[in-house]
């Protein structure tokens, strides 16, 4: 991530205040306050039905908010019709225009404001050229394959310079391999013509590659607003541990200041508010968990648990090939019962011959631990 | 804590842009023409439905003199006095609009060259009365000569009830038409749908030969008036028939009659109802069902006849609809049989009683209501497995079914193409059965009744003007009702009062827009006896289904391109002219030739609202039927035929063209 973005160095380019959205008795945003900085790329990022469509057309004026208001670039928007706002929109259908060549799609943003045929036919040639599909301005949209139609509704998006981009969803009807592909090069794109841009997306994988930061929503609220790595890495909420990549959720007890529970079993953790005895979730990336026992490091590399206190044994109920390294589930007495999932290096997994019935001696470390109040609604969603 | 969090009232108002104003125009005119040349019509006629008139005796006082002038009795009311006498019976004072009682009567020893005078009054300022063609009310006394008061006549009072209908139902001549019509429709309905079921079926399912000839011949009865197939029953099994010995001594002007030729004219709904139901089904099905080892015969049960269902429904309501709805058919050849539709006409044409026409529509309103609510429903339903993704079905070769099939598919042919074969020769003969030399004295418009060939002309430019100005109206109608935001409600009604016309038969439409326009109050009453008016009443009688495709095609259209449009700064009417129309061309044509054919054909709202400089082919039909020069109604249901069936082939061909020339945008899956 190249851009440090901490609010308050500028004011921001886009400012939403107190903003609520009802269709009829369901409200779909409820008291959204945020800003993005200028030049940034932001990702509203949440399962469906979380509100981040709404939000995005209530920014593009699309959908207007119940109440709330709507800054862009100092001035208030709130209560603008679409055509008078000034942002550029990709949708996830693309929306090109059927019967209009791909040159008379991007210019149809350009006419009838006062510039000339030729001026017409320059910006669009360059922009064909930025997305690389300069010979394909004579042809259909139809006559395109879904990454080319893609980069022509961006194309036409960006025509007329707007301020701002909005991208609704823009990459979900790609084949996975042209996705990633795109990806990459959308972000690079944003990056060299340095637009703000707010992105709705329900991928994580998208939101954590592309975005300078991510709004993290869920039923209408935001969770947590933050770069990728920070919502990785401090996930404020159990929603939000468990929406971003692999987590286990083990239900626990507070032990003390620096300790949980599970069962019998004692953990360390870093320290923490909670009262003695309360129950709370305690959490664990699968690959934060370290393996120990003879092979489980690389030959030579010392192997020693310096701590037992953090250490337990477990053994392997299930596993699953991933290429890259194998997910194994391991359950016991240790754990109550409970499954912790790992990650094991297919070096690991032949070195100690692993196998489904074997025991295997886990270290949590205690900086990778995290507790959350427990909310039993989110635990049963899973 | 979460859910303690409740929304502040909604505090912003929108600022609406130029797009907003124009939108808001569109729709305007939209709801209002819907008003205009719907809801007010219907409004009218059922209040005339439910308005009664009576005299109202207790609202008048009278005082007479002696002779010598003085007034030593007290004034008595006149419903008193005609009490005491017993003269008017409550029935007696039943009226229409237009009754006027004459009060004298009710004095026995009454003479005009008498000096008695009379006091006279209303009891309240809203009852009038005339004397000497003078308007008067109130309570005011006024004072009359003999002489005057032969010359006080009472004016009905108006009211609502349901007096009306009491009478209606009194009379078993009228409520027999309901018994009739409803047993006709039902008979024809389960004729048709039975015979289109295993046409659609040929089609669908065999791998018989000619299908495109065959599907193109069970369409031709679209594209005459309804009362065609009656002539040409008139020419086989009519008194001079040809073939009347086939009857058996049974008469063709009858239930029989009515029944064949509403299946003639309803053929091609149903067939095409239940083709497209047949050609939704998945082939999947079938090959699960093979794989399951059922038979053929229980494959058609449980595969064929379920998914086929809601087609079959629907394509039962709508036969059943048109056959109670139309009016030409049984005109012609229904002789004494009398059915709701014709008895409007008849109550309102022959006898000039448009309150009991009223009633009777409102009777008709039932049924055809009733068949159209049922048919929405399950075409919801039908929606619904529409959009589950199936594979289409391909039939495999069968040489004993595929005979069958055709020999089928052959006889119903032969049974249309003979009806328009019937008519057309009768059309060219001179004097069937006589002298079946050939001969063109039947064209000769002119000497007959009718309106001649202007009313060839009048239709002609009726179906041009209702193509036009119906596609116009039909599809802004279904834009507003599809792309235009907000306006739930407004937008909800709409589509219901764009829904109606389906379910009020051509009868009521026309019967409706009489008591409507022809007020001297209205506004439009200038378009009463115009062709405007004829316009207005076709394309609203034809507005759904119209309605129904434009919505169809703005649907299959991305919901975003508005959004798109707005954010680059462009005018909507921009993006309706460059992308809207011409993505949707192929349904504007057809709305267009569906209006135009229909126009051409239409006899039912027509029929009361025709002038004499506005006279219709499609009416002249009907009338020269009716004046028994049935060999130049044939001739002039002919030509409409041959117009329709003209305008039906430019159509293709420019379908085609369109086509052709969007071919390279427009994907082929």
């Amino acid at each position: 991530m190249n851009v440090d973005v901490s609010s308050g160095q500028k004011s921001p380019y886009l400012q939403i205040e107190n903003l609520w959205k009802s269709f009829g008795d369901f409200v779909a945003l409820k008291n959204i306050t945020m800003n993005v900085q200028e030049g940034e790329l932001l990702c509203f990022l949440g399962p469906s039905g979380c509100g981040k469509t709404t939000l995005l057309r209530a920014i593009a004026g699309l959908e207007l908010q119940s109440s709330g208001t709507i800054e862009q670039a100092g001035i208030d928007v709130s209560n603008l019709p679409p055509s008078e706002r000034d942002f550029g929109i990709v949708f996830q259908s693309y929306a090109l225009f059927p019967n209009l060549t791909i040159f008379r799609n991007i210019a149809y943003g350009l006419e009838n404001v006062g510039r000339s045929k030729n001026e017409i036919k320059d910006r669009v040639s360059e922009l064909l050229e930025l997305v690389g599909l300069s010979e394909q301005g004579e042809k259909y949209p139809a006559q395109l394959s879904g990454g080319q139609q893609q980069r022509i509704a961006l194309a036409r998006a960006i025509a007329t310079s707007p301020g701002l981009l909005l991208l609704d969803e823009p990459l979900s009807a790609l084949d996975a391999q042209v996705r990633v592909h795109l990806r990459h090069e959308l972000k690079q794109l944003q990056h060299k013509l340095g637009i703000t841009t707010v992105m709705v997306t329900h991928d994580q994988e998208e939101a954590l590659s592309m975005a300078d930061r991510i709004v993290i929503m869920r039923d209408g609220m935001i969770e947590q607003i933050g770069t990728p790595i920070d919502i990785y890495k401090n996930p404020k909420t159990l929603f939000v541990a468990g929406f971003i990549g692999e987590m286990n959720k083990i239900v626990a007890t507070v032990g003390s200041e620096n300790s949980f529970k599970i069962g019998n079993l004692s953990l360390e953790c870093a320290p923490h508010n909670y009262a003695i005895d309360a129950e709370v979730v305690a959490t664990i990336r699968p690959e934060d968990i370290i393996p120990h026992g003879s092979g489980a490091r690389s030959p030579g590399a010392a192997d020693t648990i310096t701590n037992p206190r953090i250490s337990f044994e477990a053994e392997i109920v299930d596993m699953e090939f991933l290429g890259a390294f194998w997910r194994a589930e391991l359950s016991g007495d240790n754990l109550s019962g409970q499954i912790l999932s790992i990650n094991l290096s297919i070096n690991a997994v032949r070195r100690m011959s692993l196998n489904i019935g074997s025991n295997l001696q886990l270290e949590l470390p205690p900086e990778n631990i995290r507790l959350y109040p427990t909310n039993f609604e989110l635990l049963e969603r899973e | 804590m979460v859910n303690t969090l409740t929304p502040p009232a909604a505090t912003i108002k929108p600022k609406l842009g130029k797009d907003d104003w124009i939108q808001r125009a569109f729709m305007f005119v939209i709801a209002l023409y819907l008003f205009v040349a719907l809801a007010l019509p219907l409004y009218a006629m059922l209040s005339k439905a439910f308005s009664i008139y009576n005299f109202d005796l207790t609202k008048y006082e009278v005082q007479i003199s002696q002779k010598d002038g003085s007034y030593p009795n007290p004034a008595i009311n006149l419903n008193e006095l005609n009490n005491d006498i017993g003269l008017y019976s409550e029935t007696d004072l039943i009226s229409d609009a237009n009754g006027r009682l004459r009060i004298a009567k009710l004095f026995t020893d009454f003479s005009f060259r008498s000096t008695v005078k009379y006091k006279f009054r209303a009891l309240n300022d809203e009852t009038s009365y005339l004397v000497a063609s003078e308007l008067k009310s109130g309570n005011q006394w006024v004072e009359l000569d003999s002489n005057t008061f032969r010359r006080l006549v009472l004016r009905p009072h108006s009211g609502r009830g349901f007096d009306n209908f009491t009478s209606y139902f009194s009379r078993p001549a009228l409520t027999q038409s309901i018994k009739n019509s409803l047993w006709i429709a039902v008979v024809s309905t389960i004729i048709t749908v039975t015979l289109a079921f295993w046409f659609a079926y040929a089609l669908a399912r065999s791998k018989m030969r000619f299908k495109g000839v065959f599907r193109m011949i069970a369409t031709l009865p679209i594209l005459v008036p309804s009362l065609l197939p009656g002539i040409a029953l008139i020419y086989l099994f009519g008194n001079q028939g040809l073939l009347k010995s086939f009857l058996l001594g049974e008469t063709i002007y009858g239930p029989i009659g009515i029944v064949i030729g509403s299946v003639f004219f309803t053929f091609p709904h149903a067939m095409i109802i239940i083709s497209t139901a047949l050609a939704l089904s998945d082939a999947r099905l079938f090959e699960a069902s093979s794989s399951l080892k059922a038979s053929p015969w229980k494959t058609f049960w449980t595969v064929t006849i379920p998914g086929a269902r809601y087609g079959l429904f629907s394509a039962a309501f709508v036969v059943f609809n048109l056959v109670i709805t139309d009016f030409g058919l049984p005109k012609v050849i229904g002789g004494q049989y009398n059915m709701l539709a014709v008895d409007i006409y008849k109550q309102v044409i022959g006898q000039q009683n448009f309150e009991m026409g009223a009633v009777v529509s409102v009777i008709l309103l039932v049924p055809a209501l009733l068949a159209f609510a049922i048919d929405r429903r399950v075409q919801k339903k039908q929606v619904a497995l529409l959009s589950a993704r199936s594979v289409i079905f391909e039939p495999k070769p069968n040489r004993f079914y595929d005979r069958i099939f055709f020999a089928y598919s052959t006889l119903v042919s032969i049974f249309i193409v003979a009806i328009i074969g019937v008519c057309q020769l009768a059309a060219l003969v001179k004097f069937w059965p006589y002298d079946m030399s050939l001969s063109l004295i039947h064209y000769n418009f002119e000497i007959m009744d009718g309106g001649g060939w202007s009313s060839y002309q009048n239709s002609i430019i009726l179906a041009i003007l209702t193509a036009i100005i119906g596609t116009v109206i039909v599809f802004m109608g279904a834009y507003v009702v599809e792309k235009i935001k907000g306006f739930q409600t407004g937008r909800a009604l709409f589509q219901m009062l764009a829904m109606l016309p389906m379910a009020v038969p051509g009868m009521v439409l026309g019967l409706a827009y009489i008591f409507f326009f022809n007020n001297p109050d209205n506004p439009f009453n200038f378009i009463y006896g115009t062709m405007i008016i004829l316009v207005v009443s076709t394309v609203t009688h034809f507005y759904t289904v119209s309605h129904l495709t434009a919505v169809t095609a703005l649907k299959q259209m991305d919901i975003e391109f508005e959004a798109v449009s707005s954010s680059l700064k462009q005018p909507f009417y921009k993006l309706v002219k460059n992308v809207t129309i011409p993505v949707s061309m192929p349904a504007i044509l057809n709305i267009s030739i569906y209006l135009f054919v229909n126009a051409m054909t239409t006899v039912s709202a027509v029929v009361f609202l025709y002038s004499t400089d506005t006279a219709l082919a499609s009416v002249a039909v009907l009338n020269m039927d009716d004046a028994g020069d049935i060999a130049p109604a044939a001739a002039m249901g002919m030509l409409i035929f041959y117009t329709n069936a003209g305008a039906r082939i430019l159509h293709t061909i420019v379908s085609t063209q369109i086509l052709k020339r969007s071919e390279k945008w427009r994907r082929t899956e």
